[in-house]
């Protein structure tokens, strides 16, 4: 493995051609092109998976568990096996004869892991939490199977539930499992610097603890999938709603103890993933054996309510932390605790936390820093990564203490900030951080001083204390709020792509990629037309399929444009220079004298055509005879390893409005400025920056996934947790620098989770900013009216206090 | 989620409606199930007989008078909105009505749906509340009339019996120049409402108030009709002072708590909700704006 | 609840599309799972079933409505437009375009309701301001967009069918 170190990446940067070598023209890359998904979307024809129709196949619903913590003693089927149109009851002991393991063990590795709580394919004599899966029927339609789900009986013995991560920790406190010995499921600290020394000699220290919560996916679509058993091919095809086709293939074949080629995942339309869909789930394991046992198609569609309460999510976490600085108000350490809900089981790792904790320090220079986290079980739906993937939690915490800062010390926040921002001349900045696999975190490219510059500008920072002077005549109350976000995105270490000319003359592209909406298609479309022959028509993809789709882990942490699109590029300059070569051999020309455009292969200066479905069948051969090429075909399968993350940044400038009298907070403006480097398609990552900041309003404002002191989720429907709708978004003012980074052919970042990253800080700033005069701190998010005003009205009798009763300034 | 099985019954005249409500076990009337059909699919409820009542035709439409707006069970808070008769004459319930739900929801929502449903922040409910509206129930010995004040019974309980159907309900028209004023906080919109207000205002020739209603919605397990409120409002002349001495005595309400929002905070937002309704509906009512410029914040 | 016993049905026809169907029923089953799986027509999507998120919007005699939130039989003898029937085969309507140009989708999911949503918008309000769209979508939901781009396709819409209409 090798890996690129900081003065390596250096003179990456100075040498670099951030695309291909010649200088043809552009045709699709970095083209607003028609999207190619739009067509079946907007006309219904799409397919997602609840539009999969089989002959004779049967509907699952699930029987889930309505305690937090319980033995199961028994589960009695014997009234839901004889209702009408039940083919089965299934619950662990039925599943048992196909499997190889019950556990499903997902966690990607870390020596952090203190305790392994793995999922049962279903529930195994105990239940951790509201919503785990229990029993499972099989009937002719799901209106069938739900009546006869209610019929099961399952004998509770309800043991006392870890309600939170605050009481995981009690050493006299109930425990999460019975197989386990506490709730510590990992602890680990990211550090570097002599952390304590800075301390101890710092002249300025300011400590405060947050408590952040973030919610679910709430894709509207939720999970859902299709299995069905070829027994002709013995063949077991599983359709399911993931952004992780191969290894949900892997891990169904291990569990089953069938071979790779005996197990297809497909991938559907999927409306939206947001990283819950990249968990391997116990339903689909349950479908899949079922669909073996019954020799009928199963489907199983989530409904919203299982959403809630059986997709993973994100949630609680507690920070406890310090930030030391000079007399010039330099960062000279940062430190702290951070405690995270985990969940009832680990079921992806330890990203969260670790996300976050890496996430903290990287848009400033912080010289010294130690987080310990400790990630704490809980008897809830497990924790893993949604939209942002703890990033945003690491960068509301470093950017509430640089506000805390610039109040002590007297400083406008933008100018604290500006002093500590990593500038442009010290990149690649090599920080001594690693991300959980190891990898050095060096900050490729990137202008950050800049970036904030204009989100200054764009939100009219400069000329604010006017509007809020007009506002106050008014009685009205308006805040500004800045935050700053540096992400890492591109996860690596691969995804293959596979370019082919087929003899239809079409550009076949082949990967596992998963699709959710982010436009995966017209991406590698976009990237692989560019190379050859610039027609988006004559390009199509097989994605997810992991039948014919090579190796690869599909789309989370804002990785696939990197990866698998700089795949893409690779394969397609592979391709195109074979198809030139054959191509000059079958027109007997130079090879810098034809060109590829749209379908054919055509002489610059003749004017000479061969059509690339020409070209194609020559490279097949013929027995006996001569071939253009020294090799047949013309494909190529490349997977680009990049370990490295490359690393977007972005600023955002927030203005509010707060009602004093309601706590109610009102969106005035948002201004947003980002750098994911080169865009393939200015307006889709314009969406997907939208979108992100739709996100992070929920979370700042609205999203709140509650339960109460037994384990029981409260917001079960979408009636009581809050998702942004139109009417809640404010004018948003969009602006782009572009670093392109070094690290890959084609200079890009990820942009999927960027808009979401510095919102929920830039929020509280705003807020906090409005309220000034009640003394407000904002400590928490999502911030709750009814806390707020709480909090303003005590800062209204306090101040009050202050300048006694003839202060006429609180009125109202 | 899919709902349970049941019965399906959907009678074409209110006399066979009642019928079937007064013979049939765990029967539930459907109006225009933006409620009732979310909760039968969520198995909230699981009624073994569903009466439709979408194809009663004349359980629908308006009847306009001088003194009185009638308006059948059924009529759907569409046609109400867009109603001219209610635009001009019940101008509290139209905008009221702005805040019910979303588009698509009061294309099928009805009065009656609404009124019987009695969720303690429904705005048609308030509004009923705020007009002294007169609902008229119907069941096997014929019909009867319930002034709004005795309609609800507790929390989402009306006074209908099992076998009796909710047929109309006439709203008091006021004079012209009232002035009406429907407030609410929600926290996003078309949301239930978490603290409304809905006020009536109406002054003498010498600018005095002479008549006033105020109902405060979703503070408590019914709407509560502020009578205290409107006492100390009655024969003065409107002013901030006043208002806000009026609104404060909202204060005292016994509010309702739950896992979201406090009872305090409830009682908090009673307050400014009702100081706005009854600021707005003086001033709609022709009271001299500029005396409440500085109170018309937020 | 009487599992056991045969479940009650209903023959219905309904005008879909402008085209009339007749199908046998169970009485329970949605108007949204009717058009899905007993027409096959998978355009008009389920997303919480509760009446909240609005992806299920179809037009029922030519008002919006939340197709989750009816039964199948409700719907006997009423026309029923829904994402298919927007614009003949193969071809786009205003509406539809302006969403593709607008970047008005990713995901898709909620997208059938947004647009029958919005097809009832402007019938109503052929001239509507960015607020009239903000608050006719406000139930919808979308978890893809941020919503920019289904607003700027409204309006853009808009503008071009009065345009339309003035030269015709």
């Amino acid at each position: 493995m090798r890996l690129v170190d900081a003065p390596k990446l250096e003179a990456l940067l100075e040498e670099s051609e951030v695309s291909d070598t010649d200088t043809r023209p552009v045709k699709t890359f970095g083209v607003n092109v028609a999207r190619q998904e739009d067509g079946a979307l907007l006309t219904g024809t799409a397919r997602f998976v609840d539009d999969i129709d089989a002959p004779g196949m049967l509907h699952a619903a699930f029987v889930r568990s309505s305690h937090a913590h319980a033995r199961i003693r028994g589960v009695d089927c014997s009234l839901a096996s004889v209702a009408r149109g039940v083919h089965a009851v299934l619950t662990l002991e039925d599943l048992r004869p196909f499997l190889e393991t019950t556990e499903l063990r997902t966690a990607l590795p870390s020596p952090s892991f203190r305790t392994n709580l793995h999922r049962p394919v279903l529930a195994d004599g105990e239940t951790t939490y509201v919503g785990e899966a229990i029993a499972v029927v099989i009937a002719r339609d799901r209106y069938q199977a739900e009546d006869a789900a209610a019929l099961v009986e399952v004998d509770y013995e309800p043991l006392a539930p870890v309600s939170d991560c605050h009481s995981a920790l009690d050493p006299d406190g109930p425990v999460v499992n019975t197989k386990a010995n506490n709730n510590l499921v990992a602890e680990f600290d990211l550090s570097y610097g002599d952390v304590d020394a800075v301390f101890s000699t710092a002249p300025h220290v300011f400590r405060e603890t947050y408590f952040q919560h973030r919610g679910g996916s709430h894709s509207m679509e939720g999970r859902g999938v299709v299995a069905r058993y070829d027994e002709l091919d013995d063949l077991l095809t599983v359709w399911s709603s993931t952004q992780t086709p191969q290894p949900a293939r892997q891990i169904l074949c291990e569990l089953l103890g069938r071979q790779p080629h005996q197990v297809r995942v497909v991938v559907p339309d999927v409306g939206g993933g947001f990283g819950p869909k990249l968990v391997f789930y116990p339903e689909e394991a349950v479908v899949a054996i079922a669909a073996l046992m019954l020799n009928k198609p199963v489907k199983w569609i989530e409904d919203r309510r299982e959403h809630f309460i059986s997709t993973t999510q994100e949630r609680d976490q507690i920070w406890d932390v310090e930030i030391a600085l000079d007399d010039d108000a330099r960062i000279l350490g940062v430190r702290g605790t951070l405690l995270h809900d985990h969940g009832a089981y680990n079921v992806r790792g330890t990203n969260v936390a670790y996300g976050s904790a890496a996430a903290m320090p990287l848009a400033y220079r912080v010289p010294a820093y130690r987080l310990d986290v400790k990630c704490v079980a809980t008897n809830r739906v497990p924790v893993t990564p949604v939209r942002g993937a703890g990033q945003p939690q690491g960068i509301f915490a470093m950017e509430r203490l640089m506000d805390r800062a610039a109040r002590e010390l007297g400083l406008d926040r933008a100018e604290i900030r500006r002093r500590n921002l990593i500038p442009a001349e010290l990149m690649p900045y090599a920080t001594p951080l690693k991300t959980r696999g190891g990898i050095p975190v060096i900050l490729d490219s990137g202008n950050y001083p800049l970036c904030q510059a204009m989100a200054l500008d764009a939100g009219r920072w400069a000329d604010f204390p006017e509007r809020r002077h007009k506002a106050r005549a008014q009685g009205r109350y308006l805040g500004i709020g800045l935050a700053n976000s540096v992400e890492g995105t591109g996860r690596g270490p691969y995804e293959a792509v596979t370019v082919s000319i087929t003899e239809a003359g079409t550009v076949h592209v082949l990967s596992s990629a998963a699709a959710m909406g982010q436009s995966t298609r017209t991406m590698l479309s976009q990237i692989v037309a560019e190379q050859l022959g610039g027609d988006l028509d004559n390009v199509v993809l097989t994605l997810g399929d992991t039948a014919s789709t090579p190796m690869g882990f599909g789309g989370f942490n804002s990785r696939q444009a990197v990866i698998a699109g700089n795949s893409a590029h690779k394969a397609a300059c592979v391709v195109r220079a074979k198809v030139l070569e054959a191509a000059a051999s079958l027109m007997k020309s130079e090879q810098e004298l034809l060109e590829i455009i749209g379908k054919d292969v055509v002489h610059k200066l003749s004017g000479e055509r061969l059509a690339l479905s020409d070209i194609s069948r020559a490279c097949r051969g013929m027995p006996g005879f001569l071939m253009p090429r020294d090799e047949p075909g013309l494909q190529a399968t490349e997977q680009v390893m990049i370990h490295e993350m490359t690393y977007g940044n972005a600023s955002a400038v927030v203005e509010v409005e707060v009602d004093v009298e309601t706590g109610a907070v009102v969106l005035q403006h948002i201004a947003f400025i980002h750098d994911c480097g080169r865009a393939i398609h200015p307006k889709i990552v314009e969406g997907q920056i939208l979108g992100g900041i739709a996100h992070g309003v929920g979370n700042a404002l609205f999203e709140e996934m509650r339960f109460d002191a037994t384990g029981q989720p409260l917001t079960t429907n979408l009636a009581e947790y809050l998702l942004v709708t139109s009417t809640e978004m404010p004018p948003i003012t969009l602006g782009h620098l572009e670093s392109p980074t070094p690290l890959n052919p084609l200079g890009i970042k990820g942009v999927g989770e960027a808009g979401v990253l510095p919102i929920a800080a830039a929020i509280a700033s705003a807020v906090e900013n409005a309220l000034e005069d009640f003394d407000v701190r904002i400590t928490r998010v999502p911030i709750s009216p009814v806390e707020l005003l709480e909090t303003i009205e005590q800062g209204r009798v306090q101040a009050e206090g202050r300048c006694g009763s003839t202060c006429s300034d609180f009125q109202g | 989620m899919k709902p349970s099985p049941f019965t399906y019954h959907d009678p074409h005249t209110i006399a066979d409606a009642i019928s079937l409500l007064g013979s049939l076990e765990n029967a539930r009337a459907l109006a225009g199930g933006q409620s009732l059909m979310a909760m039968m699919n969520m198995r909230f409820v699981q009624p073994d007989h569903l009466i439709d009542l979408n194809r009663i035709s004349e359980l629908a439409g308006l009847d306009v008078s001088a003194t009185e707006i009638r308006v059948g069970a059924m009529t759907r808070q569409r046609e109400l909105e867009f109603s001219p008769h209610i635009q001009r004459s019940l101008p509290l319930m139209q905008e009221a009505l702005l805040n019910v739900g979303h588009r698509q929801t009061r294309n099928r929502g009805t009065l009656g749906g609404s009124l019987c449903h009695l969720d303690p922040s429904a705005e048609l409910v308030s509004v009923a509340a705020t007009l002294d509206a007169i609902v008229t129930v119907a069941g096997p010995e014929g019909q009867r009339e319930i002034p709004f004040a005795l309609f609800p019974q507790g929390f989402m309980s009306p006074a209908l019996e099992p076998n009796e159907l909710l047929v109309h309900v006439r709203f008091p028209l006021w004079p012209e120049n009232h002035g009406a004023s429907f407030v609410e906080f929600a926290r996003r919109h078309g949301d239930f409402a978490i603290v409304s207000a809905a006020a009536l205002i109406l002054l003498n020739e010498e600018g005095r108030i002479q008549r006033t209603a105020l109902t405060l919605g979703g503070i408590n397990t019914v709407p509560l009709r502020m009578l205290n409120v409107e006492t100390i409002l009655a024969g003065n002349v409107p002013g901030p002072e006043l208002i806000r001495e009026a609104s404060e005595m909202c204060r005292q309400v016994d509010a309702i708590s739950d896992s979201m929002v406090t009872a305090a905070y409830r009682r908090s937002l009673a307050v400014v909700m009702a100081r706005r309704a009854l600021t707005t509906a003086c001033i709609r009512a022709g009271a001299q704006k500029h005396v409440f410029e500085t109170s018309m914040q937020g | 609840m009487q599992i056991t016993s045969k479940e009650q049905t209903r023959d219905i026809t309904i005008t879909v599309n402008g085209q009339s169907y007749s199908s046998t029923v169970k009485v329970r089953m949605t108007l949204a799972d009717y058009l899905r799986h007993e027409l096959r027509m998978t355009g008009t999507h389920v997303g919480c079933e509760h009446g909240v998120c609005g992806a299920c919007t179809v037009l029922l005699d030519g008002v919006s409505a939340r197709s989750c939130l009816m039964l199948a039989v409700q719907a006997d003898g009423h026309q029923i437009t829904t994402i298919e029937g927007l614009a003949p085969e193969g071809e786009l309507n205003p509406l539809q375009q302006a969403m593709h140009e607008m970047h008005g989708l990713q995901c898709g999911f909620c997208t059938p309701g947004i647009l029958t949503t919005l097809t009832e918008l402007l019938d109503m309000n052929p001239d509507p301001t960015e607020e009239d769209v903000r608050i006719a979508i406000s139930g919808n939901l979308c978890r893809c967009t941020g919503y920019d781009g289904i607003v700027k396709a409204a309006l853009l819409a808009a503008q071009r069918i009065r345009t339309q209409g003035a030269r015709s």
